[in-house]
C-alpha cells in the first residue's frame, strides 16, 4: 500500500509520530536480560534520548509516581521500580540533546500551581521551547501519606483541580509580555515597567496571588499532554490538551472508536479537531520475518511475565495472594474475591470481576492453557509485532485512516531497545512518506504539527 | 598525600552579587535567562578550578516587580538550572538552593536525590528559608511566620529529606533473576516521619543517590548542626569567620565572601561606583567583603586558609569578576598549595574530604560487611 491509493484514505498525507517512554516503574522492562541496563544511571536515559532523537522522535517522555507499590502486605519486588524526579532528568537531558522534546508526567493533586508551572517553564526556556507536561490526576490517600496534605481530595474533585490548575499554570507562562525584558544595559529597569503581570485566583481549591519569574519560551509554553482514560478525561483533554497518551493503539477498531469519541468531544467543546494529536502507548517487537517476529515475541512475554509476576496478576484478578502457587499449573479453583478498592494501584482496572474470571477459565480449558500461559495471552495486551515492512504498512493505514496520530513507544529492553526501530522501521515509515526525514522544526509544537500558541 | 585545605566554591545566581550587575554583564538583559548563557558561565566556573557552584533561588522574582527598584526580576527555578549545568560540566559540584518552608519535603528528596544521579554524585543543597510572607500567597499556602516557625519548616523539611535519601539501601536494587525480584523490600524503608505540622511515610521513589547523601550546606541557627555538612559562616574578619566557624559544629564551616576585583580597565573601587549609581550594595549581614587586586584576594584567601575549610565568593558582576578569579586568583592558589581543583570522577563529597554516609536504615550486619569491604 503505497500512495497509490492514497484517495482511498480520508488523511492521505497524516504523518506518524513517535514518543519513547522511558517507564520507569513497571513489569514490561526485562531487566533479567544481560543486556538490560541501570535503571538510574543517567547515561541509561541519555543512550535511549539520543537514539530517539536520531530517530527523528517527536519527544522523550518520562511517566510519575509518587509512592512505591505494595503487594501482598509490602513494597512489590518483582518490578523495576525507582526512578529519578522527571524535570530534573529533563532538564539533565535538555542539556544534552539537541532537539527531541522532553514530557514529564507531573501530576496536578501533589503539586502547586505557582512551583510546578515555573519548573516546567524553566524546563522549557533550557530546552529552547522542547518541554511537555503529560498532565496526570492521582488522588489516592494512600499517596497522599507522603505529602504534607495526606488524601485531601475527593475523587469527583481531582478534574476540576486539576482544570483550575492548568489554568493557573497558563496564566504564569503567559505572565510576561512579549519583549518585557529591556533591550539593553542602560535601560531605566530591567524589565519593561507594567510588562510583567500578576497572577492570582481565590477559590475554594485555590488562593493564590503571584508574580511569575519567566518569559514564554520559543514554542509559548510547554504542550499539554493528557493521560486518563474516563469520560471526565477524555473530556479534560478534549478541553485542554494538545496530545492525549492514550491506551488504545492496538486494535484498528477500538484505536478508531477513542479517535472518533475524542473528535466528537473536541467538536462539543469548540475545538478544531486536527488541535489534538492521539498517541497510543505501544510495544513494538520487530522480526526480519515474520515467524522470527512471533518467535521474539514469545520471548518477550516470558521475560516480562515470569512465574512469579503471573502470580502477583493473577493475585490482584482474584483478590487474594496467590503467591506460592505453582504458575505453570491450573487457574485457581477458588472464586475469586472481589476486594474493596484501596487505592493501592494508582491506575488498577476496577473491571477486574467474576466475569474476567469465568472468561479466563473458559478459555485455559479450551486451550490447555496453565496459569502463566492464560495470563500471557489474556493480560493486558502490548502491541505490535512484524517485519519492520508490515509494520510500516499497518501504521500507514492506522495514521491515514485517522486511528491514531503516532505512538508513545514503550521498549522492552532498555537502554538498546528503540535500536532496530530507529534503524529498521524509521526508514520503512519513511519510504511510504508517513514519516519525517528530518526535524523541521526546534520546538516540541512544531514537530507535533501545533498550531502556535496564542 | 593531605590535600590542600581550602575549598572554593562560588555562588552564580543572576549577573552577580550587586543588584546592578545586570548593567555591567557581558549580554544583553534577556539572555540572562537562556540556556546558553547559563552553560556558559558553568564552563567559565568549572575551568577555573571551583569545586562547587551554587545557584540562589525563591518562588518570588529575585527584584521587586514594577517596583521603583531596577533590579532582573526573572529566574529560572535553581534545581532546573542545578540539573541543566550537572550535564553539561564534568567535574564542578552544583548546589541549588530549597527551602522546605512551603515545598513539599517529599518533591525536594526526590529532586535533590535525582541532581545527585544526574551528575554522578556531584550534588549540595543550600537549605534556604522563604521569610517573605509573598512566598506564601505565591505557593497558596498559609503563611509560616517567625523565626521558630521558619526554623522548624526547615529543620523537619531537612530531616524528612534526609531520610528519604536513606530510605533505599545501597543494594537495594537487587535484579535477583533466580527469585524473579528487582527489589529486595527489606532494604527498603518506611521513614514514618511525624513532627509538629505533617507526617510523612515513605519511602522514597528514587534510589539512593551516589554520594549517599547529598552534601548539605546551611547558615549556623537554621537547622541543628548535626543535619548540615557545611555551614556557611559570616564575619567581618578571617578571626571571626573562624570563631563562627568552630561555633557552628558542622564537619567543615565555609565563610562568605562577597569581591569585587580590579579588572585590566577598572579598578573594583570604580566599577562599584558605577553600580552604586542604580543602588547600593547591601550585602550579607556581617559577611567578609573584598575590593581590590587579585593579588590583595590571594593573601586573604591564604590567611582564611587557617580559619575556615573553605570560601563562598559572590562576585560583584559574574562576568568580570569570574574572568579575574580564572586568570589571577585560582591558578595562584593553586599553585601555592592553598586550594585545589576537583579530581575528575570524583563525588563533590570526597573532593570535600567528607565521607559517604551510610543510610541510618542499614543493619549492623550488612554495615559490618561493608566496613570489612573497605578494610
Ligand atoms: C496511558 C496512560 C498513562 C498514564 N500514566 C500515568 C503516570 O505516569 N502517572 C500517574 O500518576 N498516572 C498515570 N495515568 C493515570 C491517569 O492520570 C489517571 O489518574 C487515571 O487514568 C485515572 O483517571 P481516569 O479515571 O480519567 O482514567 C496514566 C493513564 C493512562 C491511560
Amino acid at each position: 500500500m503505497t500512495r497509490a491509493d492514497a484517495n482511498d484514505v480520508p488523511r492521505p498525507d497524516a504523518q506518524l509520530h513517535f514518543g519513547v517512554f522511558f517507564q520507569g516503574v513497571n513489569h514490561w522492562t526485562i531487566w533479567s536480560d544481560p543486556s538490560s541496563g541501570s535503571q538510574i544511571d543517567p547515561a541509561t536515559f541519555l543512550r535511549v534520548a539520543r537514539t530517539a532523537e536520531r530517530g527523528l522522535f517527536d519527544a522523550f517522555f518520562l511517566g510519575d509516581g509518587l509512592r512505591l507499590r505494595e503487594s501482598e502486605g509490602g513494597i512489590h519486588e518483582l518490578d523495576v521500580a525507582g526512578r529519578p524526579d522527571s524535570i530534573v532528568q529533563l532538564s539533565a537531558l535538555a542539556a544534552a540533546t539537541e532537539r527531541i522534546g522532553l514530557v514529564s508526567t507531573s501530576n496536578t493533586t501533589f503539586n502547586e500551581p505557582g512551583d510546578l508551572a515555573r519548573r516546567l517553564a524553566g524546563l522549557d526556556l533550557l530546552s529552547g521551547g522542547r518541554a511537555g507536561w503529560n498532565v496526570v490526576t492521582t488522588h489516592n490517600a494512600w499517596t497522599g501519606e507522603n505529602f504534607r496534605r495526606g488524601g485531601f481530595l475527593d475523587h469527583a474533585d481531582r478534574y476540576r483541580r486539576a482544570e483550575e490548575f492548568l489554568s493557573l499554570a497558563r496564566a504564569v507562562w503567559n505572565g510576561w509580555a512579549e519583549g518585557a525584558v529591556a533591550g539593553s544595559a542602560d535601560a531605566r529597569s530591567w524589565s519593561v515597567p507594567g510588562a510583567v503581570g500578576r497572577v492570582r485566583s481565590r477559590t475554594d481549591l485555590f488562593d493564590v496571588d503571584l508574580a511569575p519569574t519567566l518569559p514564554r519560551s520559543a514554542q509559548g509554553h510547554p504542550v499539554i499532554f493528557q493521560a486518563g482514560d474516563s469520560g471526565e478525561g477524555r473530556d479534560f483533554a478534549a478541553r485542554n490538551a494538545d496530545v492525549i497518551f492514550s491506551a488504545h493503539g492496538t486494535d484498528f477498531d477500538d484505536a478508531l472508536a477513542f479517535a472518533e469519541d475524542i473528535r466528537r468531544r473536541l467538536r462539543a467543546a469548540g475545538r478544531p479537531e486536527d488541535a489534538l494529536r492521539i498517541l497510543p502507548g505501544t510495544e513494538i517487537i520487530i522480526g526480519a520475518t515474520e515467524k522470527e517476529a512471533e518467535e521474539k515475541a514469545r520471548w518477550v512475554r516470558l521475560g516480562q511475565v515470569t512465574p512469579q509476576v503471573a502470580l502477583g496478576i493473577a493475585s490482584r484478578l482474584w483478590g487474594f495472594d496467590l503467591s506460592g502457587r505453582d504458575a505453570d499449573g491450573p487457574l485457581p479453583a477458588e472464586d475469586p474475591v472481589v476486594a474493596a478498592y484501596d487505592g493501592k494501584f494508582g491506575t488498577r482496572q476496577l473491571g477486574e470481576t467474576l466475569d474476567t474470571v469465568a472468561e479466563w477459565r473458559a478459555k485455559a480449558d479450551a486451550n490447555g492453557w496453565s496459569l502463566r500461559e492464560t495470563v500471557i495471552e489474556l493480560g493486558p495486551q502490548r502491541g505490535h509485532v512484524g517485519t519492520p515492512a508490515g509494520l510500516a504498512e499497518k501504521f500507514a493505514r492506522f495514521v491515514r485512516h485517522g486511528a491514531i496520530d503516532g505512538f508513545n513507544v514503550s521498549p522492552y529492553l532498555v537502554p538498546d531497545g528503540l535500536d532496530d526501530i530507529v534503524e529498521l522501521l524509521v526508514p520503512e515509515l519513511q519510504e511510504r512518506g508517513v514519516y519525517r526525514t528530518a526535524y523541521t522544526g526546534t520546538t516540541l509544537r512544531e514537530h507535533l504539527g501545533l498550531a502556535p500558541v496564542a | 598525600m593531605p590535600r590542600p585545605a581550602l575549598h572554593l566554591a562560588v555562588e552564580i545566581d543572576g549577573d552577580g552579587a550587586h543588584p546592578a550587575a545586570w548593567r555591567r554583564a557581558a549580554h544583553s538583559p534577556g539572555e540572562l535567562l537562556t540556556p546558553r548563557r547559563l552553560a556558559g558561565v558553568a564552563a567559565v566556573a568549572e575551568n577555573a578550578g571551583f569545586t562547587l557552584v551554587t545557584l540562589d533561588d525563591s518562588i518570588l522574582p529575585p527584584g521587586p516587580v514594577n517596583g521603583p527598584a531596577s533590579d532582573p526580576v526573572g529566574r529560572i527555578g535553581a534545581v532546573e538550572r542545578a540539573a541543566f549545568v550537572a550535564a553539561s560540566t564534568s567535574v564542578l559540584g552544583v548546589a541549588p538552593v530549597v527551602a522546605t518552608t512551603y515545598a513539599e519535603p517529599f518533591h525536594v528528596s526526590s529532586q535533590l536525590a535525582s541532581l545527585d544521579h544526574v551528575s554522578a554524585g556531584r550534588a549540595g543543597w543550600v537549605v534556604g528559608v522563604e521569610e517573605d510572607p509573598a512566598a506564601a500567597r505565591a505557593w497558596g499556602r498559609p503563611v509560616v511566620e517567625g523565626a521558630d516557625a521558619l526554623a522548624r519548616e526547615a529543620r523537619d523539611g531537612l530531616r524528612v529529606v534526609r531520610d528519604l535519601w536513606d530510605s533505599w539501601e545501597d543494594d537495594a536494587v537487587i535484579r535477583s533473576v533466580a527469585t524473579s525480584r528487582y527489589l529486595d523490600r527489606s532494604r527498603l524503608h518506611a521513614i514514618d516521619f511525624t513532627g509538629e505540622t505533617y507526617s510523612v511515610k515513605g519511602p522514597s521513589i528514587v534510589p539512593r543517590p551516589p554520594q549517599g547523601r547529598p552534601v548539605v550546606l546551611a547558615r549556623p541557627g537554621l537547622v541543628p548542626a548535626g543535619l548540615a555538612d557545611v555551614a556557611l559562616v559570616g564575619g567581618a574578619t578571617p578571626a571571626e569567620a573562624g570563631e563562627a566557624a568552630a561555633a557552628a559544629g558542622a564537619p567543615l564551616a565555609f565563610a562568605e565572601i562577597e569581591v569585587a576585583l580590579d579588572t585590566p580597565g577598572e579598578t573594583a573601587r570604580e566599577r562599584i561606583a558605577d553600580l552604586e549609581r542604580y543602588a547600593p550594595w547591601e550585602g550579607g549581614p556581617d559577611r567578609l567583603r573584598y575590593t581590590g587586586s587579585a593579588a590583595g584576594l590571594v593573601d586573604l584567601l591564604t590567611e582564611l586558609g587557617g580559619h575556615v575549610d573553605g570560601v563562598r565568593l559572590r562576585p560583584l558582576v559574574l562576568d568580570e569578576d569570574l574572568a579575574v578569579l580564572s586568570r589571577l586568583v585560582l591558578p595562584e592558589l593553586f599553585v601555592r598549595r592553598i586550594a585545589a581543583r576537583p579530581l575528575p570522577g570524583t563525588t563533590l563529597r570526597t573532593s570535600l574530604g567528607l565521607p559517604r554516609p551510610l543510610s541510618r536504615f542499614t543493619t549492623d550486619a550488612a554495615a559490618a560487611l561493608v566496613e570489612e569491604e573497605t578494610r
